[in-house]
């Protein structure tokens, strides 16, 4: 498996499903990703990742309940696969060891 | 509080581009995206980031449609299509000679049915070049004389300046114009006869010239011209024509000031080449000066336009004006004359009033061409029709297999659909390729410019439209019926088409000959019409006469000197003037008066001044009395009468008698045989011939006639170089000029039997398919007589009866329908032709002679054909 195919946009919304599991959909996603970021988030290009990262096979999703707010159209709710779990994992073990071996004066000198 | 909704456009856009399934989603994620940011940043806000949020949704990914679970309809597989367009260009193909008919028959038929569209839209567009074309109005007045409603659009100088003056509110501009006639333009050596008009200077504006130098405004100076380009071109090449010096009719001097781009050939005014102020007009002519120094209402000679001011309409003004002549000319009242506004988009087509009042222009015209355009169309179609069902029943088996293997009504429907739909193509192609190539003929004889609209819309539009309704109705037939056949039926042979599948096509082949034998009667008696006023006796001899105006001082006080001239030639038998010429009658005179005359007549003659030597100049023939002589000095006071004047009179034993015109009087001298000086079509207009020589207006020359033309013509101008050195030396024969009158007849005639000839050919086309199909068909019936010892007479007969029949019954129709129209045509004529019976008879043989002709050809050849081969294959 390539790593470089999850795109960092990508990696940070596949974050957040699994953070707000089980209520990931396109929306609470955006305004996470908002809130932790503090820069606007289209629910558009959320969308489109969760597209590509559902086509690669690291999400799944089923259609959910409606509410009057979206004039009764069903959202789409999201959850982190198994595969999708496990590439998570392993990018962040990758960070973890080049973190790692950051020498500590290099720390200092950003902090 | 009512919550706020989002845009509803965004809404619409998204559900259009995004795909379905994606669709409930998206739009719903953006609704509640939208109402969590009303709650949290207001309303506005959340309509500003609206925006953002629906175009970050327009990616591709969105808009890829998901591919259908289900495999796509036939008619979006390529394949498929591609099967039904090969199977259509292998019939095409196979069977040539229908295709050739078929096609051919239906391009022909369109073609003249664009061709009378392009000439209807032509006639329509007529004089829609001027800008203000829905504002400008001709100033017209209407009088009933002895219970005869006429109209005409001479007018008198003072009505003008009323209009003007009294009526300003209702009218922008009025302007007063002269006739387009013909003046002398000279440039240094350049000297041109060229048609032209004097008209007030807010001419230029009220028509719209498109100046291409100089301005509108260059009419206001008194001793000024406007040219046209072309005559501009002729004048002065390259040079810049502004400011240039040019001399109208030898004494004008007049500044160009303006040049403007050619009219239209469709436009009323196409004929003035150039523009003149009208002042100088006035100043120049002592009779206009006159009229319009002493506000002289009972001089009507001019025309006065007028531009309707923008909250007037012409009814409202002409319910204004509408007494004005009676309210200046009082005595005039016996003729109810009425002032009336005619706007310009009715001078074209609807100029013209039968003795009643009603209007009957050119529009009839329109409509008669309109109508065999549909008709040539509609034949066109049907023979389409017919070809395609007869030739369909051949595809019978085609339909089984099909059906056997799967096909589904729908597919065998939309097959045949998109058959006809491409023959129908092809002929649309071939058809403007006729058009293009047909316009230059069609233009010559329709006295038209007419181009195909390559560029117009409504062009395109409507001959699309047209050839897609063709191939639906040609097509519907055998899609419809075709593809209902039971496929076990159809591939077993015991198919059978029912006995009553040919009455449709015997009644589309009925039609399309009523509609052609109707056509050959009308171009016939049209022809007739035109053949029986053109040897009517006219009452003088027209050939070898020519005539030239006299358009410059020059000509006039030097009668006998040029006279002397002209007869040294040898090239001149006699010469004369006049003061109208002898083929265009142009002044009719009231002021007479006669021993014996009912009070209650409102005389009018034809009055035209001669001088001495006229009537040996054009041949007039007496039947009493004698001619002007030099012999007799009373003559300066005589008269002489035309046939129809005595009778007009009433008068027994008209010579010595005497008439007084305006309190002078005229002693009768002889009575001449009619002389058909107005229309050929009309009775000859009562007249009277006075002797002159101040009142003359064009010189009669009768040439040698034993001299050839060219020659006597050269040595005629070389004597009227030395007479008339400022003036071009243009001269017309009567002859020719005779001869226009009948233009229009004879131009509607030319029409009417391409048009008929087009009509017949595209019938017969037909009834050749059809005859080659059921001579085909009954293939088997023939070798089987044959065999049994039929003779190839009986055979023939057996095969064309059943058209001839037909076509028997085509004439049946044909007949009333033609006699009712032409009846009704002839009835505008007083002098006419009778609608005699053998014309029908030679129209009815024609039809019979051409449809045995047609059916003989197959007939005959089915007939010959060897029964062995015909009955073998079985």
């Amino acid at each position: 498996m390539r790593r470089s195919d999850l795109g960092e946009f990508e990696e940070v919304v596949l974050l957040a499903v699994a953070v707000l599991v089980p209520k990931a959909y396109s929306v609470m996603i955006a305004e996470e990703l908002e809130r932790e970021t503090g820069q606007t988030v289209s629910t558009g290009a959320v969308h489109a990742a969760l597209q590509r990262l559902e086509q690669k096979g690291y999400v799944t999703s089923v259609l959910g309940e409606a509410t009057a707010e979206r004039g009764g159209r069903r959202k789409r709710l999201f959850t982190v696969s198994a595969l999708g779990g496990r590439v998570l994992t392993e990018v962040r073990s990758v960070r973890n060891r080049l973190w790692d071996r950051i020498v500590p004066p290099t720390l200092l000198e950003w902090s | 509080m009512k919550t706020p909704k989002p845009p509803s456009w965004p809404d619409r856009l998204l559900s259009w581009l995004v795909a379905p399934h994606l669709r409930e989603e998206v739009l719903g994620d953006l609704h509640e995206r939208f109402h969590r940011r009303v709650e949290r940043l207001g309303e506005a806000q959340a309509r500003r980031r609206y925006w953002r949020e629906v175009l970050a949704y327009l990616r591709l990914s969105n808009l890829k449609r998901k591919p259908s679970a289900y495999s796509s309809p036939f008619y979006l597989s390529p394949v498929m299509l591609r099967n039904y367009f090969k199977i259509a260009q292998r019939n095409l193909l196979k069977h040539k000679g229908y295709s050739l008919i078929n096609i051919g028959g239906l391009a022909t038929g369109m073609a003249v049915a664009m061709l009378i569209g392009l000439w209807i839209y032509d006639e329509l567009s007529f004089n829609t070049y001027h800008q203000k074309y829905d504002r400008i109005a001709k100033v017209m007045q209407s009088a009933v004389v002895n219970g005869e409603f006429g109209a005409g659009e001479y007018m008198p100088i003072p009505l003008g300046n009323e209009l003007r003056t009294a009526y300003a509110d209702d009218f922008i501009s009025v302007v007063l114009s002269s006739w387009t006639r013909e003046h002398i333009l000279a440039y240094g050596d350049t000297k041109l006869t060229k048609t032209g008009n004097f008209m007030s200077p807010e001419a230029p504006d009220l028509l719209t010239l498109k100046m291409l130098k100089g301005t509108r405004e260059g009419l206001r100076d008194p001793s000024s011209i406007l040219l046209s380009q072309s005559v501009s071109d002729v004048l002065f090449g390259d040079a810049d024509p502004l400011g240039k010096i040019v001399k109208i009719d030898n004494k004008l001097n007049v500044k160009v000031t303006g040049i403007y781009e050619d009219l239209p050939h469709n436009t009323a005014f196409r004929d003035m080449t150039f523009m003149a102020p009208w002042d100088l007009y006035v100043s120049s002519e002592s009779w206009v000066k006159q009229a319009q120094d002493n506000a002289d209402w009972g001089n009507n000679s001019w025309q006065i336009l007028a531009q309707l001011a923008a909250k007037s309409d012409f009814e409202a003004v002409t319910a204004k004006i509408k007494n004005l002549r009676l309210k200046h000319v009082p005595e005039t009242a016996y003729m109810k004359p009425e002032v009336f506004l005619h706007p310009m988009s009715r001078w074209h087509l609807y100029t013209g009033w039968d003795k009643s009042g009603n209007v009957e222009g050119r529009i009839q015209y329109v409509w008669l061409f309109g109508i065999i355009g549909v008709f040539v169309l509609f034949l066109a179609c049907i023979n389409f029709m017919n070809l395609s069902t007869a030739r369909s029943e051949k595809r019978a088996k085609e339909v089984g297999i099909r059906k056997a293997i799967g096909s589904l009504r729908s597919q065998l429907i939309s097959q045949f659909f998109s058959e006809s739909l491409l023959v129908v193509a092809i002929a649309f192609v071939i058809s403007l390729l006729l058009v293009q190539l047909m316009l230059p003929f069609f233009n010559e004889v329709a006295d038209k410019t007419i181009a195909i609209l390559w560029a117009n819309p409504i062009f395109w539009l409507s001959g699309i439209g047209f050839s897609f309704l063709t191939g639906i109705l040609a097509g519907s037939y055998p899609a419809f019926y075709l593809s209902s056949f039971l496929p076990v039926k159809v591939l077993k042979g015991t198919f059978r088409v029912s006995r009553f599948a040919s009455i449709p096509r015997k009644v589309l082949v009925v039609v399309q000959f009523t509609v052609s034998v109707t056509l050959i009667i009308g171009t016939i008696i049209v022809f007739r019409q035109i053949q029986y006023a053109k040897n009517r006796p006219i009452g003088y001899d027209r050939s070898g006469l020519i005539t030239i105006t006299m358009n410059t001082p020059e000509l006039y006080g030097r009668y006998n000197a040029l006279r002397n001239e002209l007869l040294q030639t040898g090239s001149v038998t006699e010469m004369s003037t006049a003061s109208t010429p002898v083929t265009n009658l142009n002044s009719r005179l009231i002021g007479f008066d006669w021993e014996g005359k009912d009070p209650n007549l409102k005389e009018q003659f034809g009055t035209v001044a001669v001088s001495h030597d006229f009537g040996k100049t054009v041949g007039w023939q007496f039947i009493e009395g004698r001619d002007f002589s030099r012999a007799f000095s009373t003559d300066s006071s005589g008269m002489v009468l035309n046939e129809t004047a005595v009778r007009y009179m009433g008068l027994k034993d008209p010579v010595g008698k005497t008439v007084k015109w305006n309190g002078k009087p005229h002693r009768i001298i002889g009575v001449v045989k009619d002389l058909v000086m107005g229309s050929p079509f009309e009775p000859v207009y009562q007249t009277v011939f006075l002797l002159s020589y101040e009142w003359a207006s064009v010189i009669n020359i009768r040439l040698n006639p034993n001299q050839s033309a060219s020659e006597s013509m050269a040595k005629i101008e070389t004597v009227f170089r030395q007479f008339n050195p400022g003036s071009p030396f243009d001269y017309k024969f009567s002859d020719q000029q005779y001869a226009l009158k009948f233009a229009t007849e004879e131009r509607i005639g030319r029409l009417a039997s391409v048009f008929a000839a087009l009509a017949i050919f595209i019938s017969c086309l037909g009834l050749f398919g059809l005859a080659s199909f059921v001579a085909e068909q009954r293939t088997k019936e023939i070798g089987v007589r044959k065999v049994l010892g039929a003779s190839v007479f009986n055979l023939w007969r057996l095969l064309s009866k059943d058209f001839v029949m037909l076509v028997v019954i085509a004439f049946g129709i044909a007949t009333p329908i033609a006699w009712y129209f032409l009846h009704h045509w002839l009835q505008k004529y007083d002098y006419r032709t009778e609608i005699s019976w053998w014309i029908f008879a030679v129209s009815g043989f024609g039809a019979l002679a051409i449809t045995l002709l047609t059916v003989s050809f197959q007939s005959i050849k089915a007939a010959l054909m060897n029964p062995v081969k015909s009955l073998r294959s079985e």
